[in-house]
């Protein structure tokens, strides 16, 4: 059993003065194997307290980031599965399902991250999962309304991973689940 | 001539052997019975302490020898005196007929003790006699160690309150007279040394006198002790004659000593009844007496006594506490001890205000008159260099916030920013990041623009620079966290109300905008978004305000976003100020106001062409434009084709390739939106994707001619995604036929392509595998796809 976080769109401090206290408290150092960040974080304080939280910390560049050495797009295996990384705000139309799946293609990946819409989303598509953190400080968005602060946690175990979604909701945190398991067709060619 | 060092343990060694040899021959006559041959070795031992060539350091040995010796004769006596052998009183007539004075007295003490336990006479007449008599010693060490040996003895014979030595009426007066005499007498004594013997040895006499403080401070010790000593007590007799010796003998070492031991040894509830009288002392003590730390002692425990139980607080506002401190302080500080370093007085102030923070939570008032007591002292000086001044300062500053966690309190203290005036430019931005951070923990929100004005007034330091000369010693690090500080801040200034939310980021831009190329890139975006947000709140509730006056309008914010923005050109910083536009111009969609919305895109294109020059800061720049003017939907059509037009330019002249071909494709969202009434420009989207596919052919072309080998045939797949993207959304443009053409095209590259790309591999499989999944699904798209075969 493995714990991947999922996290990306912090905008610390441009667009929110820090992570809720609810959330900083649930993350704690020790528990999380790897963190997948979409970027976006934006400063390097915040880049040492998710690096605080795991080691292995995976980040790719949101188009406000202050370290200009993130790569655009990243791949990963963990476990069985392969994971892909990306911001998205290279991917045009915005948060639109079919265009990510052509990065999904592209990178060739069972579960596909990115970010940039502010909008926690997670689906089940062609065999793969397309997931999205949210904003994890509920940051303002062109693109999204009302933003709950979110981020999802993977708990990825043999050929099956779990996918947690937690959003703060008028000061309380909600759990969502979502299963899902790789099958031996949905296996990518390597 | 004082001892040498090993001149004095000489001395102290045949003092000590001459005590054993005679103690020897005692306790033979002791145990013989012999009284007269006990007094006799007694009194010869007893002639050892009349040295004046001990340091009082070896005297005290030399002391503690005898005073073992002592006990047992008086353990003797009181043995004799019981079997009746002789009575008490002849034996306190006998010892008198000792030749030598010192011997005498310790003997007559000693038999004293003996006297007032038989209880043949009142305790109160015998230690009259015994503290009167003890007056023919007047060298200061013999006399002080003589009246200890008195002060040690009769301690547990006073007659005090429910002793049983108590006597008549008022005896407890005798006992306390008896004490206080005894603590005077040495007091004097003590003082005295301070003036015997040459200038130049001052020091080293200061540090024994030093040495001998406990035996004068035990007589207090021993009042404080003394059950009668009541509350009406100790403000009619006690504290006013201790504290009269104690100014009156204007020794500034015994005076210093002498407060702190009043202020340790008798209750805080003794000394908050006896303020007024405690405190007049202080304005009296000799100027170079350290009162800061003795008063802060006092004020210490008078804080903690506070703390220590709910049910005192009435007390200290019935005696009122802390006017009677500060007026106290204030008359120290300014009158009596003009020369006190700044340190000192601000010590006094910080422990002036602990005080009032946990006595007078309630009390704003009483705060700011600390500070403003503070500024005073401050006032008509140059900025502090004193770093212990400055770290006092901060701990004033910081105690209020740490009370209260609440910024919106210090706002209050009009004597808050004055102080801060006072510190040096470091310590000033010190403490604003204390503040600061004060906010952020507790999550204050400040939510007028008049406390937002106060605010900003109290972290000018971060704000903008104090002088300039200093630019060079800032550390890059630390500037940027100062910095990030503020932009975090900047979050926490809010109201729901428009109108004053409006009033809150104008005086926030007001302050930023000063803060000069340096800060505006940390400063800007903040004060950006947060107007973002309140054209969305706006937006929100348009229709329930029509008719009346209103300034927040998204209009007058966007405005006042465009000028702000601006402000980024100066630093120069092009990339961030490029984005900001963007995000004004889809807040400005998302308002109907075209026209500002076309502005803020203007602004974007012209930054682009003008100012973004890097190729790669080019292609994130490229993408960010294509995918927000891919969501405005408020152009016309004018507009749109304009815009449009101008990002599809822009894509086709990036540096290098494969970028060009990517942007180009992207473009191709920019004439099919796939919504209800979006666009859907079959034509434009196929033109866009067909020049897409001309850029990847130039690109593998030139691959060949560069580096003899085919190029990137990922640009193909890139683009049969992207048209089976629009063969799915129904583009009448994009046929199966199209597409079959453009899968042979890539197959062939691939197979002529001899070094292998795996995850062009990988992508192209990953496709067909796609294609496949969709020809299988059945229904109207399996249909689609059925003529296409793979």
């Amino acid at each position: 059993m493995v714990l991947v976080l999922a996290i990306g769109d912090l905008h610390i401090p441009h667009r929110a003065p820090d992570l809720p206290a609810k959330f900083k408290s649930m993350l704690v150092p020790g528990k999380i194997q790897h963190i997948l960040c979409t970027g976006n974080l934006c400063i390097k304080e915040v880049h040492d307290y998710l690096k605080s939280l795991s080691p292995d910390l995976h980040i790719t560049r949101g188009e406000y980031d202050e370290d200009v050495r993130y790569p655009e797009n990243k791949t990963l295996m963990i476990g069985q599965f392969k994971l892909g990384l990306c911001h998205g705000h290279q991917i045009v139309p915005w948060g639109d399902l079919d265009s990510l799946a052509m990065l999904q293609r592209q990178l060739d990946v069972d579960i596909l991250v990115t970010g940039h819409t502010h909008q926690f989303k997670a689906y089940k598509h062609e065999g793969g999962v397309v997931i999205n953190p949210g904003s994890a400080t509920g940051a303002y968005s062109s693109i999204t309304y009302d933003v709950n602060p979110s981020f999802v946690l993977m708990d990825i175990d043999g050929l099956r991973v779990v996918v947690y979604v937690y959003e703060l909701i008028d000061g309380e945190v909600k759990v969502d689940k979502i299963d899902f398991k790789k099958t031996a067709t949905t296996q990518s060619a390597h | 001539m004082l001892p040498h060092g090993d001149d004095e343990e000489k001395w102290l060694a045949e003092g000590i052997a001459g005590i054993q040899h005679n103690a020897f021959y005692m306790h033979r006559a002791l145990d013989s019975n012999d009284l007269k041959d006990a007094l006799r070795y007694s009194v010869q031992m007893l002639s050892e302490l009349r040295t004046s060539l001990l340091s009082p350091h070896k005297y005290y040995e030399l002391y503690m020898r005898a005073f073992d010796e002592l006990r047992k004769m008086e353990m003797f006596f009181r043995e004799e005196t019981a079997r009746g052998t002789i009575s008490v009183i002849e034996l306190y007539e006998l010892v008198q007929h000792a030749g030598n004075i010192l011997p005498r007295l310790y003997l007559l003490c000693t038999v004293g003790s003996v006297y007032i336990k038989s209880k043949e006479a009142p305790a109160k007449d015998v230690l009259k006699d015994l503290v009167e008599m003890c007056r023919g010693i007047q060298h200061p060490v013999r006399g002080l160690f003589l009246r200890s040996y008195l002060c040690q003895i009769s301690r547990d014979k006073l007659p005090d309150i429910g002793s049983e030595y108590e006597g008549d009426a008022d005896t407890v007066n005798h006992a306390i007279e008896f004490v206080i005499q005894n603590f005077t007498e040495m007091n004097k004594l003590w003082v005295r040394m301070h003036h015997q013997g040459p200038t130049r040895e001052k020091d080293k006499r200061e540090k024994e006198r030093s040495q001998l403080r406990d035996l004068v401070g035990k007589n207090l010790h021993v009042l404080s002790q003394i059950e009668g000593v009541d509350l009406d007590i100790y403000k009619e007799t006690v504290l006013p004659r201790v504290l009269e010796q104690v100014v009156n003998c204007k020794d500034e070492l015994a005076q210093h000593y002498l407060m702190d031991c009043i202020i340790q040894v008798f209750p805080d509830e003794y000394h908050l009844q006896t303020l007024e009288t405690l405190l007049g002392a202080f304005p009296q003590l000799q100027p170079t007496v350290d009162i800061k730390t003795v008063l802060s002692q006092l004020m210490d425990r008078l804080s903690n006594y506070a703390a220590s139980s709910i049910e005192v607080l009435p007390e200290f506002l019935q005696v009122e506490a802390f006017s009677k401190l500060s007026n106290a302080i204030g008359k120290v500080v300014i009158e009596a001890q003009v020369d006190m370093p700044v340190v000192g007085a601000i010590t006094l102030y910080v422990s002036l205000l602990t005080f009032t923070l946990r006595v007078h939570p309630d009390r704003l008032d009483y705060v700011d008159q600390v500070l403003g007591a503070c500024v005073k002292k401050l006032s008509g000086r140059a900025k502090l260099e004193d770093s212990r001044a400055t770290k006092q300062i901060v701990a004033l500053l910081s105690a209020p916030l740490e009370k209260y966690n609440d910024i919106g309190t210090a706002l209050k203290l009009p004597n808050y920013p004055r102080v801060m005036d006072h510190l040096d430019n470091g310590t000033n931005k010190v403490m604003a990041v204390v503040i600061i951070q004060s906010i952020m923990k507790n999550t204050t929100c400040i939510s007028t623009a008049d406390k937002v004005e106060a605010l900003f007034e109290l972290i000018k330091g971060l704000i903008r620079d104090m002088d300039e000369t200093q630019d060079d010693e800032i550390d890059e690090e630390d500037f940027k966290e100062e910095q990030n500080s503020v932009a975090r801040l900047i979050h926490m200034l809010h109201n729901d109300d428009p109108e004053e939310m409006l009033k809150i980021l104008c005086t926030v831009r007001k302050h930023i905008i000063l803060g000069g190329p340096k800060r505006l890139p940390f400063t800007v975006p903040p004060l950006v978004f947060s107007a973002l947000k309140l054209v969305r709140h706006i937006q929100g509730q348009d229709g329930d305000v029509i008719g009346e006056e209103i300034s927040a309008t998204p209009k007058k914010i966007f405005q006042i976003l465009h000028q702000t923005i601006e402000a980024l050109l100066s630093v120069p910083s092009p990339e961030l100020a490029l984005r900001l536009y963007l995000q004004c111009a889809e807040a400005a969609n998302d308002c109907d106001l075209e026209p500002v919305a076309y502005e803020f895109f203007t602004q974007a294109f012209i930054l682009y062409e003008e100012e973004v020059a890097d190729s790669k800061a080019q292609v994130t720049a490229i993408h960010l434009i294509i995918g927000t003017l891919q969501r405005m939907n408020v152009f016309g059509v004018e507009n749109r084709d304009t815009l449009t037009h101008k990002a599809t330019g822009y894509s086709a002249k990036l540096l290098k390739k494969p970028d060009q071909c990517r942007a180009v494709y992207a473009c191709s969202h920019l004439f099919w939106v796939d919504e209800q009434d979006g666009i859907k420009d079959g034509e434009r989207v196929l033109l866009c994707l067909k020049r897409a596919l001309r850029i990847a052919n130039a690109a593998q072309q030139m691959a060949n001619v560069t580096r003899g080998s085919s190029g990137p045939v990922v640009l193909f797949i890139e683009i049969l995604n992207k048209y089976l993207y629009f063969f799915e959304k129904g583009n009448p443009q994009v046929t199966s036929s199209v597409l079959q053409g453009l899968i042979e095209l890539i197959k062939t590259e691939m197979q002529t392509d001899g070094s292998s790309d795996p995850s062009a591999d990988a992508f192209f499989a990953s496709t067909l595998r796609y294609i496949q999944f969709q020809k299988q699904k059945g229904g109207a798209m399996g249909e689609k796809y059925d003529p296409i075969k793979i």
